[in-house]
């Protein structure tokens, strides 16, 4: 994005900081790699109790971050009112968010992405595993999660659009199912 | 989907007991008995988070018997993973079944496998040590001919991989793009994504496979290779452009709906490969016409087909419009693309209107007139209820703001930033308001007191810069000294009012600037003694509350305001309190405040008033201090170390394992878990530019080392401090900026109360108050016109230094580009084997150097001189004409063009290195020896040539080199010669290499040969050696010097000027590279990266920091001696050039 030049070099988004932040990390003082990161940064399934459903990291994260990262995000998306944006900021990040009966799918991405289009993967997820399931409910999520990451690992890749296919993916699914 | 969805976890344990209605497969239902099942309803039946632990726990242990027992078998283990995914989900350890999710990744069963895998993904992190573990397993896999054992493995690679393994599995992946199956070759391509994010480095080679997959006749391989694309043309768009009208295609085959209608997404066409082309090309055509004329046709069809009503046609749109805004303009597409964000302004949909502040926010700056005809829209969404969509309207009069509506916008940051508690969103906003102030401030009262807000709320999250930059601000003033006076004394005024009030507390760092200031400036003030000032200063150090660093800066500036104090009543009592302090630094400024205080006029000379920008000279090599030193090491005192040193000695005598392999390892991790020792490497930093030095700092503020990146931590990468407890109940200061504001515009309560007409009246009086200057006849550049009208406070000189600086860069270009040429012989024998098979491009780069060298330009650069000292002679490589530049220049020719054409006999096996000039070394009326290096990789090739000048034959010519102390000499085969032709040439090699470090050394030998069988003669030569013929760059990342720097214990530093020449950082640094052979690993901004090796594996790492004409070199090594001798060689370079 374009910004004003300054006098004062301030921090921005998608600045990367001195490489001596490797050495600090070395130390151990600071989180372990600056992120080769890929469009979306994780994504998060919790009920309107703000139970975790499911929990797909695409960089690399401590146990202790993803702890508090959930917390502070179900708690954040909870105590958002239904007429408000999809969208809101979180540290650096963007946070898009949507509400399928009692789930709340929540993804990552970077102030730059589409946060339109992040819906629109959102909703595919959600068709996906729709189709998978038969009239897919909370229930199918909790009790077969394991499938419902299957199923992300074939759309989603790294954080990338793997394949927007709706055959292809469940193709790939059953394929892998019937062994 | 939301109609399907009914049932809750409210009607859960109901639901448990009736077959589930029309509910999943088989599947679904078999888990109801399964354990994991009775696990989710048993958590899902308590009520409290301590039984939940509770229950998890006596899980996570019956579980931990489970896997570890020898009966399980690996269907019981692929049901326990999955238990052990969920509990871990839940947030307990469950790191004990990590080493089992990779045995069933490695021993299952395809299903079991797939668990594995899975869990595998789920619970590791790129850089966990048990990842290696699974490493066989993947290439096993890999190889395998099951297509679905292949896909599980590539799904795998393509999220988690350790970065070490890569040349493990990289042959196999790429095989796979060959692959029949398209899934096969989607993932594989993916993979490689991956690979390039996290080590791009490894997979430059195969480029032009990245080719072929996005030729692929499959959709989604092409799509998957976008993905690459995206990232390497973010990195480099140049190199990327001749596949503009391959992109352009593929987008207009798209949007034309010529793919199959499976990729169709609500009868959209593939709307992710669309959003991903339009990146592409946004980044592709930024600032290049002839590319952006390529695409204009597909983008106006993407505007125009986008017509349905859905979210997903809006994303493409915004993409679109962002394209447009991005690609050199076309007034046509413009007009469409602002209509679109028109659109989305005006949507009811509170998404896609935040999308379009969005878009504003982007383009407002190429169009300002768009603000001026959404201006109702962006008012309202000031007052929006999600802050979300306040927060982008801020971000959006924040690109619009010029001297004129300043202090409203200003305002509406200020009232936002007072209702957030994020500090990310303080972080940032402060930084913009600070950044404002300095630009547009209207008046003096108006920018102390916007500071003073910044200061108050910002308080210790804030970057570090904007304390240090509004000081210098103050200290170096403008272009009106009266101006400046009056800034200053309106500060000190602000200040003295602000600590007069009872029970508010300050953020630490505004204390610091107040004392500061009021230590600087204090002087300003007519009514108000110095006394005055120094009891308010001593009412805060007496304050528990304030920070030891705060303090330090405190009794500096009383220090400062002494010397101009008459009576020193507080002083003395300060003196009498702190020198019995606990606080060993508070001890030490107060005894030098007590012995100036006995001497006031040395106090005088040492304090003057109002110098804080003149340059102080500090003797960074204390050399005053030589005497002291040499008397108490004479009367047996140990030699000074420095804390570190001390440190590293302390831990190498400790017993510990030693973890890293025997000689140089560069992937070691070795030293993560350590103190960082760069903490203490400050003690031999003397020139006293840390903040807690207070008292140096009176005489004059280091200003230009003012951002500070190195502290008492090592690295301080705008480190967010967590002890501001204060910061959160500050209150604003009393002298808020509401006063600047128009009343009736701000108070809200009160608009509730009036009418709904009057309500818009507000509206409309807000927006002429923000939208002031966006008129028509600033429609053209408005930003950049208002800077120029109303810069307040700009700095003096600055910019004019900022533009020397540039032409001197561009100047320099020519000669780096040059240089990395002449490194190409001995840097890289890769590039240089290559480069026949590169062809063109390569070519072309050469032929131009050459004209460059042809050309007269070229004496003035420092460059020739290398050249006719080494010449860079591949001839035996090229025989392309271009490649004549290799040869020395005429000037030295006539001498060295018989020794050079002696050495072309055998530099078929040494082409690739560098070498020196032949350089006779003795002679008599048979022989004639010269001899020349060559700086090989792994040691120095001493080449003796000696020639048979003679019409008769010589036997047994043999060559003998002396031992010498510090060298390890060898004979390279085949040195002695029976018989030896008359007139012929023959060379003797022997490489050389170093035993011990030394500065200046000699090798000496002597030829021996007989002559006829009788007569035998003898010659003695001696050649010259220093320590650089042994020094070669060292090829590391960034991230493994930074863990290097961290573990050398040597360092030394200094600031070197830089000649006239050499003002710009990379060409500095290209010097150093082409003279010293040291190796560039990063510059950043005015920060640069070096590293060499003393042969054989002695590292030696250096940091360059540029500021005017200064080069502040740091070198660390783990040898003594090395840093020392590269100083005094980089000094040399320096200055001689």
């Amino acid at each position: 994005k374009f910004r004003h030049s300054t006098t004062a070099s301030l921090p921005q988004h998608g600045d990367r900081g001195f490489p001596f932040a490797a050495a600090a990390a070395a130390a151990g003082q600071a989180p372990p790699r600056p992120l080769p990161a890929a469009a979306m940064r994780f994504m998060l399934l919790f009920s309107r109790q703000g139970k975790l459903r499911l929990q797909k990291c695409y960089v690399p994260l401590s146990d202790k971050e993803k702890k508090k990262i959930t917390r502070e995000l179900v708690q954040t998306v909870l105590a958002r009112k239904p007429k408000m944006c999809s969208f809101l900021e979180w540290r650096d990040l963007k946070i898009v968010y949507k509400r399928y009966a009692s789930l709340y799918f929540c993804c990552a991405i970077e102030d730059q992405d589409n946060e339109l289009i992040t819906l629109e993967i959102i909703h595919r997820y959600v068709e996906l595993l729709d189709k998978y399931f038969g009239s897919v409910c909370e229930l199918d999520i909790i009790f077969n999660f394991e499938k419902a990451y299957f199923i992300l690992d074939e759309f989603l890749l790294g954080g990338e659009v793997q394949e927007t296919s709706k055959k292809n993916v469940l193709k790939a699914i059953e394929q892998a199912d019937l062994l | 989907m939301s109609d399907i969805v009914e049932k809750t976890l409210t009607a859960l344990p109901g639901l448990f007991l009736q077959n589930q209605p029309g509910g999943g497969p088989a599947a679904a239902k078999a888990s109801f008995s399964s354990r994991l099942g009775s696990l989710v309803r048993g958590i899902t039946a308590l009520t409290s988070k301590h039984e939940e632990e509770k229950l998890i726990q006596q899980e996570l242990s019956s579980l931990k018997a489970t896997v570890s027992a020898p009966t399980t078998t690996l269907k019981m283990m692929k049901e326990c993973m999955v238990r052990l995914i969920y509990c871990e989900m839940l947030g307990y350890d469950a790191s004990f079944g990590y080493i089992h999710a990779i045995k069933l990744a490695q021993q299952g069963n395809l299903l079991e496998k797939r668990v594995g895998y899975l869990a595998v993904s789920l619970f590791l992190h790129e850089s966990h040590e048990l990842l290696l573990l699974l490493v066989n397993t993947v290439v096993k896999d890999l190889q395998s001919t099951n297509l679905v054992e292949v896909c599980m493995a590539l799904t795998v690679v393509s999220q988690i991989f350790p970065r070490e393994m890569i040349p493990a599995v990289l042959p196999l992946i790429e095989d796979k793009l060959q692959h029949s199956k398209e899934i096969v070759r989607r993932k594989a391509v993916l993979a490689l994504y991956k690979f390039h994010l996290i080590a791009p480095n490894q997979v430059q080679h195969i480029h032009i496979k990245f080719r072929k997959a996005l030729c692929d006749r499959d959709v989604g391989v092409m799509a998957a290779s976008l993905h690459i694309y995206l990232r390497m043309i973010k990195e480099n768009s140049s190199g990327y452009k001749d596949l503009t009208g391959s992109f352009v295609t593929i987008l207009k085959q798209v949007v034309g709906g010529k793919l199959p209608v499976e990729f169709n997404y609500h009868s959209v066409p593939a709307p992710w490969l669309q959003i991903q082309l339009l990146r592409i090309l946004g980044l592709l055509g930024k600032d290049d016409q002839r590319t952006s004329e390529l695409m204009y046709d597909v983008l106006d069809e993407s505007l125009r087909r986008a017509e349905l009503n859905h979210n997903v046609t809006y994303a493409i749109l915004f993409e679109c419009v962002h394209t447009v805004y991005s690609i050199y303009p076309k007034s046509e597409l413009l007009e469409k693309a602002a209509k679109c964000i028109g659109k989305f302004v005006l949507s009811p949909k509170i998404n896609l209107k935040y999308l379009g502040l969005k878009a504003l926010t982007y383009v407002i700056q190429q169009d300002p007139t768009l603000a001026l005809q959404h201006q109702m829209t962006i008012i309202e969404c000031l007052d929006h209820l999600d802050p979300i969509i306040k927060r982008e309207t801020l971000e959006l009069l924040y690109r619009i703001t010029n001297a004129q509506n300043i202090t409203v916008i200003v305002q509406k940051m200020l009232e936002y930033l007072h209702q957030s508690k994020e500090e990310y969103v303080i972080v940032n906003l402060v930084g913009k308001i600070a950044e404002l102030a300095e630009k547009y401030a209207p008046d003096n009262a108006w920018f102390i007191q916007t500071m003073n807000a910044v200061f108050s709320v910002g308080g210790d999250v804030m970057h570090p810069d904007i304390p240090n930059n509004f000081l210098r601000l103050l200290a170096e003033g403008f272009d009106d000294e009266t101006e400046d006076q009056q800034l200053r004394l309106y500060a000190v005024q602000s200040y003295l009012t602000l600590l007069d009030m009872e029970n508010v507390f300050y953020p630490q760092r505004f204390l610091q600037v107040m004392s500061w200031v009021l230590g600087e400036y204090s002087y300003l003030l007519d009514k108000e003694m110095p006394e005055e000032v120094i009891a308010k200063l001593y009412k805060l150090l007496m304050n528990d509350s304030v920070s030891s660093e705060t303090k330090a800066w405190l009794i500096a500036a009383v220090t400062k305001l002494t010397s101009q104090a008459h009576s020193s009543n507080t002083v003395e009592r300060l003196i009498h309190e702190f020198t019995i302090s606990l606080d060993t630094c508070m001890r030490q400024h107060a005894f030098e405040l007590k012995h100036l205080h006995e001497n006031v006029e040395l106090m005088k000379s040492l304090l003057p008033v109002d110098r804080s920008c003149e340059d102080l000279v500090v003797d960074a090599s204390l050399s005053f201090l030589d005497g002291f030193v040499a008397e108490g090491l004479s009367q047996g005192a140990a030699p000074y170390k420095p804390h570190h040193q001390r440190q590293e000695e302390k831990l190498s005598q400790e017993k510990v394992l030693n973890f890293e392999p025997y000689g140089l390892s560069f992937s070691s991790s070795g030293f993560t878990g350590r103190q960082s020792p760069a903490g203490i490497s400050l003690g031999s930093d003397v020139s006293g530019n840390s903040a807690e030095t207070g008292l140096k700092e009176t005489n004059s503020l280091k200003l230009e080392g003012i951002k500070k990146l190195w502290g008492k931590e090592g690295y301080l990468p705008k480190k967010e401090s967590k002890t501001g407890d204060e910061s959160g109940a500050l209150p604003v200061p009393q002298e808020s900026i509401m006063e600047n504001v128009d009343q009736a515009i701000t108070k809200k309560d009160q608009s509730q109360v009036l009418t709904q007409s009057k309500e818009e009246k507000e509206k409309q009086l807000l927006a002429s108050s923000l939208f002031v200057g966006l008129g028509s006849e600033s429609t053209i550049n408005l930003l950049g016109k208002a800077d120029t009208v109303s810069h307040k406070f700009r700095r003096k000189s600055k910019v004019k230094e900022a533009k020397s600086g540039e032409t001197t860069s561009t100047h320099n270009m020519t000669c780096s580009s040059f240089s990395s040429l002449s490194n190409v012989a001995y840097e890289d024998d890769y590039y240089s084997n290559t480069l026949h098979d590169t062809g063109d491009k390569e070519l072309k780069k050469f032929s131009l150097s050459s004209e460059l060298l042809d050309s007269e330009s070229l004496t003035e650069l420092p460059l020739v001189e290398k050249f006719s000292y080494c010449s860079l002679s591949t001839p035996s490589l090229f025989a392309n004409n271009n490649m004549e530049i290799f040869h020395p220049p005429q000037s030295t020719a006539a001498s060295v063009a018989k020794e050079s054409s002696l050495a072309s006999s055998f530099l078929e096996e040494t082409t690739e290195y560098m070498h020196s000039n032949a350089m006779e070394v003795c002679n008599n009326e048979t022989i004639s020896v010269s001899s020349y290096k060559i700086w090989k990789d792994d040691c120095l090739l001493m080449v003796w040539s000696v020639t048979n000048k003679s019409g008769l034959e010589l036997k047994s010519a043999d060559l003998e080199i002396f031992p010498a102390e510090n060298f390890k000499v060898t004979e390279q085969p085949g040195c002695c010669l029976p018989v030896m032709e008359a007139e012929s040439t023959k060379s003797f090699q022997y490489s050389v290499q170093i035993e011990k470090p030394f500065t200046e050394g000699n090798l000496t030998g002597f030829i021996s040969y007989h002559m006829m069988d009788t007569h035998s003669a003898q010659l003695e030569f001696s050649v010259n050696l220093s320590l650089l013929d042994f020094i070669r760059p060292l090829k590391i990342s960034s991230d493994d010097f930074g863990k290097l720097w961290l573990s050398f214990a040597n360092d030394v530093k200094q600031n070197v000027k830089m000649s006239e020449s050499q003002a710009a950082l990379p060409s500095a640094l290209k010097t150093l590279q082409q003279k010293l052979r040291l190796h560039i690993i990063e510059i950043i901004g005015n920060e640069g990266l070096l590293a060499c090796q003393l042969l054989p594996s002695i590292p030696c790492l250096l940091h360059c920091r540029v500021h005017a004409d200064i080069l502040a070199l740091w070198f660390r090594s783990s040898c003594s001696t090395l840093p020392d001798y590269l100083l005094y060689q980089c000094q040399k370079v320096m200055e001689g050039s």
